[in-house]
């Protein structure tokens, strides 16, 4: 099955290109060029050890982090920067970016939900004010994403403080999904929750993976990159150390870093 | 004390017969200056949290000034102070605003809270959890929107605790403006007291409406906290 969505999605559009991206913090590199490219329905995991930059890869993507040098393609559409003077890639184009940014829905690790509101205000609350949703249809669709992520109507009107914390990553990936993005970016979406709620979001991670959704995923859970991916990138110290499909990598890899890693995890 | 009520709780209230006096000049005082005040401290609770420098120290430096010296004298400079220089009492505007004790009161008192209020919320406003905002910016969000979304109702949520300490200590501090001759609630029991010599009574009766008000201000917050902080209360 996962070859069958390969050779289908080799045909279909590029969703997220980068580059050549480098970045830095201050003198240490931490991207030392870095190349992929995610198109639709590819579900891409990101592995490697911590430090090794999986998720400033992540967080350039959005610009949440500013690379160094490089390039981004969002739909097959640059996002303009400029080198400011010291060294760092800037965006030129303000409201370009914030269109783009809108397009790639961002799931982080500590979930990062609005606090002073509800679930449901949640999860409409960039639909309404930067899509322009009209408030009664974001409702509607923001109820049928808290349903697809299993979260029942009595949670609509209540506060995340006041849910746990696989709740709370739910919510937040309903709220990615009310964006209706081209690209899901997962941060290491389950490292933050006690063993027993991960699977409650690996679940939904498989369910979105399966509707044929682009994502790509910093993760440590081997058995998502193994069966869910259609393709795992394993980052050593800031460069691609391997790629492939996940059946390959994980039978007969050619690295004997990702060799450890995995009979680490 | 209650036959001085009987006789003087005109005085105490609201009037002398002449102009408005006692309690209800002492609230005005209260709400002017809190509600100019907060007004002004938003958008420099802003700025004091701003990455710039130059802009966070100069919101800094007022506030410094404003938090570093006493009300009182702050008053006195203003009420007296200032009208006694020649610049000001030249020009008919500036003139006939600093003449008025009730208009310097206002002046200092909105600017004093405004200072304490600016730090209050510029603190609540560096506290916000990088990663609401963060949850915003990937979003898509505006600069404009953040701040109106996310930031401020967050951070101005956080800060009513301290923000309701900081209104009750205001509502004690009107009672300096006896010395600009405004005659708010403290005025009333001096004058009251030089008429009958009846000490006791006439600031007892000042002590007991300044913690009626006190006790209305408290209920007030709570009601607030329970309303917009109910977020972060356990589940009933």
């Amino acid at each position: 099955m996962t070859n069958d969505v390969c050779i289908d999605s080799s045909r279909s559009p590029e969703k997220v290109v980068v580059a050549d991206l480098h970045k830095s913090f201050g003198t240490h590199e931490v991207l030392k060029g870095v190349s992929l490219s995610a198109r639709a329905g590819d579900v891409i995991s990101v592995l490697g050890s911590s430090g090794s930059g999986k998720s400033t890869l992540l967080r350039c993507m959005n610009l949440l982090e500013h690379p160094s040098a490089g390039r981004i393609f969002v739909n097959q559409t640059e996002i303009r920067m400029k080198q400011d003077r010291t060294g760092t890639l800037r965006p030129v184009d303000k409201h370009q970016l914030r269109r783009i940014r809108s397009k790639l829905a961002m799931v982080f690790q500590h979930f990062n939900l609005w606090p002073h509101m509800t679930v449901l205000e949640n999860v409409i609350h960039a639909p309404v004010h930067v899509l322009g949703l009209g408030r009664r249809e974001a409702e509607e669709y923001g109820r049928a994403n808290l349903d697809k992520v299993g979260l029942g109507v009595d949670i609509a009107g209540r506060y995340p403080a006041h849910l746990s914390g696989g709740q709370q990553q739910r919510v937040a990936i309903a709220r990615a999904l009310t964006m209706d993005p081209d690209v899901l970016l997962f941060d290491e979406p389950t490292s933050a929750l006690d063993p027993e709620l991960v699977s409650e979001v690996l679940k939904v991670m498989q369910k979105l993976a399966a509707e044929g959704r682009t994502m790509i995923v910093v993760t440590h859970e081997m058995n998502f990159a193994r069966n869910v991916s259609s393709e795992i990138i394993f980052l050593h110290e800031g460069r691609i150390e391997e790629q492939g499909k996940p059946a390959d990598l994980f039978a007969n890899s050619a690295s004997s870093r990702l060799r450890r890693f995995l009979s680490a995890a | 004390m209650i036959d001085i009520f009987r006789e003087y709780w005109r005085h105490y209230l609201y009037t002398d017969g002449y102009q408005f006096t006692g309690l209800i000049v002492t609230i005005w005082l209260l709400l002017f200056s809190v509600v100019l005040g907060s007004a002004l401290a938003v958008p420099m609770a802003i700025a004091r949290s701003s990455a710039n420098r130059f802009v966070s120290r100069a919101v800094w430096l007022y506030t410094y000034l404003f938090r570093g010296t006493p009300l009182f004298v702050q008053l006195l400079l203003c009420y007296t102070g200032v009208f006694s220089l020649d610049v000001i009492r030249n020009h008919e505007l500036t003139n006939a605003f600093f003449r008025d004790g009730m208009h310097c009161s206002l002046l200092v008192f909105a600017l004093n809270t405004c200072a304490y209020t600016t730090e209050i919320f510029a603190g609540a406003i560096k506290a916000t959890p990088a990663g609401e905002i963060e949850a915003g910016v990937a979003a898509g969000m505006s600069t404009l929107q953040l701040y109106l979304h996310v930031i401020l109702p967050s951070a101005l949520r956080r800060s009513l605790p301290s923000y309701s300490n900081e209104v009750i200590l205001v509502f004690h501090s009107t009672s300096v403006a006896f010395a600009a001759t405004v005659p708010d609630l403290l005025k009333v029991a001096r004058d009251v007291n030089s008429a009958t010599y009846q000490s006791f009574a006439a600031f007892g009766i000042a002590f007991l409406l300044y913690s009626a008000i006190t006790f209305s201000l408290v209920w007030l917050f709570r009601q607030a906290e329970n309303r917009w902080l109910a977020y972060l209360t356990p589940q009933k």
